[in-house]
């Protein structure tokens, strides 16, 4: 059975095409990995799964859930690790993971058991009352991380996870991902620029370039197909050697420049 | 039942929050007191011995209510650059992708701002008593502070839902002050509502901030212009139009 069904989907902002006609599914209790170079689309995707965007055209299926249509159902079954810090700074770890808690509808025993459970995982358990305006840059990462794992839903989405993680953490992470994933068949859809890691946990891959998926497969099929050794070389073959600027980041700031007004 | 508790816990943790995070910053609690106190000061002595001479009375026993309204409207309105503080720091995500109903995000952050809002009036109320203000009628006071927490949930809510519409930190205090200094400066709070040039009485009788002021002055000086049935009824239905508006501008939000 398919938790995640794409079917031409395609995001546009003003003219720039971030997402261009893309269809792809992944199976329920996998763990898939979406790569691309920085600016290729794999967040406003992940955006629009998550009902933060609303596609320009296409079909989305989120655990036979419509992302536009039916929010609340789409919701209920997702869970997201952020790219970008989304954290309240005015508030303590501890806070920022209660909070989280009751609005996910996690029940107050099991909340406070997997908040210190979770402190554990992302060694930050004597730092449980400190602000988070007090954290370092790799303190808040880890206490994101945790937030999301809070909830256990059916799918959870993992932007960049582990960008800017030490071997240790992502090690502790990975194995916590893989148990939830094997214990309680939760499907996992993460984008990442590790290679490794995608090789190393991934049983589906789908790589995303200028808004196009290029290739999908398992990552021998990917090897097979451009005839390499490593993921990493399929993936710079398949993507080119060129460094990308990040257009998402640029067309952030073209829409807030233009006007204040939203609409 | 399972439903209203769920919904109670999540309005719940929202409105904590926005309490958390007010009386953790030390300057926004003495710096949003400043300007009521020394509009009272300045303007219950200054203008006082006139006001007398005019045969209208005691003036800080006129003022008072209207300063109290004042710093509810100003704390009210600017609790709304929440929202924009919560886009560009990315926590507004978090509460978005939430399972949560877009009217209990919406509610949670108003009743605590409101809430704030509040809290400053009954301060600014008490600092009055200090300088010489004198309730006439004691009885009526839960009346006053339950018009000051109406009015207070109005002007959170339309805050809140003008800022949802903005992305820029900069713009907002420019458009907020664009608001709030009409609709204070032509409320009544400063002048009686008696006997003005028909033009300005329209206007005035446009602002829904002349309610609020006339339902706190009411109930504190027993001085009325509309009536508490009036001054309660079209905050109330405000109220209402405000959380609605700004419910629907929520789930409209796209991060």
């Amino acid at each position: 059975m398919n938790i995640i069904e794409v079917k031409n989907l395609v995001k546009r902002f003003d003219d720039i095409v971030a997402v261009d006609d893309i269809s792809f599914a992944v199976e329920k209790g996998k763990i898939f990995a979406f790569l691309g170079p920085n600016g290729a689309g794999k967040t406003t995707t992940i955006k629009m799964f998550t009902t933060l965007l609303q596609p320009t055209s296409g079909k989305i299926s989120i655990n036979g859930f419509d992302p536009s249509t039916q929010s609340d159902s789409v919701r209920q079954s997702l869970g997201i690790i952020f790219q970008d810090p989304s954290l309240d700074d005015e508030l303590t770890a501890w806070e920022n993971l209660e909070f989280h808690g009751v609005l996910y509808g996690v029940s107050k025993k099991i909340r406070r058991q997997r908040i210190e459970e979770l402190l554990k995982v992302v060694e930050l358990e004597n730092r449980r009352d400190h602000l988070v305006k007090e954290f370092s840059g790799g303190m808040k990462r880890r206490l994101e991380i945790a937030r999301g794992l809070l909830h256990h839903p059916q799918i959870i989405f993992l932007d960049e996870p582990t960008l800017g993680l030490d071997p240790q953490t992502r090690n502790h992470l990975w194995g916590y991902i893989k148990d939830m994933n094997q214990k309680e068949d939760v499907t996992v859809f993460f984008s990442t620029h590790y290679m490794q890691e995608a090789e190393k946990m991934a049983d589906q891959i789908a790589i995303i370039d200028h808004g196009k998926i290029v290739a999908q497969g398992s990552a021998q099929d990917l090897e097979k197909q451009t005839q390499t050794d490593t993921l990493e070389d399929a993936f710079l073959q398949l993507t080119g050697k060129d460094i990308r600027e990040d257009s998402a980041k640029a067309i952030d700031r073209l829409r807030t420049n233009r006007r204040v007004w939203r609409r | 039942m399972e439903k209203i508790k769920r919904y109670g816990q999540i309005i719940y943790i929202l409105w904590l929050r926005q309490i958390k995070r007010h009386y953790r910053s030390r300057a926004r609690v003495v710096g949003s007191l400043a300007q009521p106190i020394l509009f009272l000061v300045a303007l219950g002595f200054g203008f006082g011995p006139i006001y007398q001479r005019a045969g209208g009375g005691d003036y800080i026993q006129f003022i008072a209510p209207g300063i109290v309204a004042m710093s509810i409207i100003f704390t009210a309105m600017f609790a709304g650059i929440e929202v924009i503080y919560d886009k560009q720091f990315g926590f507004l995500k978090e509460t978005l992708v939430a399972p949560v109903k877009r009217w209990n995000i919406m509610l949670g952050r108003t009743l605590g701002g409101a809430t704030v809002a509040t809290i400053q009036g009954l301060i600014v109320l008490v600092i009055s008593f200090l300088i010489g203000f004198r309730p006439d009628n004691l009885w009526l006071l839960p009346v006053a502070i339950l018009m000051m927490i109406l009015m207070a949930t109005f002007f959170t809510a339309l805050g809140t839902a003008i800022a949802s519409k903005l992305e820029d930190m900069q713009a907002f205090p420019l458009i907020i002050n664009f608001l709030i200094m009409p609709l204070f400066f032509l409320s009544g709070a400063l002048f009686p509502l008696e006997g003005l040039p028909r033009t300005i009485q329209i206007i005035t009788y446009l602002d829904p901030l002349s309610y609020g002021v006339d339902g706190i002055r009411g109930a504190l000086s027993s001085q009325l212009h509309f009536g508490f049935s009036h001054d309660f009824g079209i905050i109330i239905i405000l109220v209402f139009l405000a959380l609605g508006i700004g419910s629907w501008l929520f789930s409209k939000i796209e991060v």
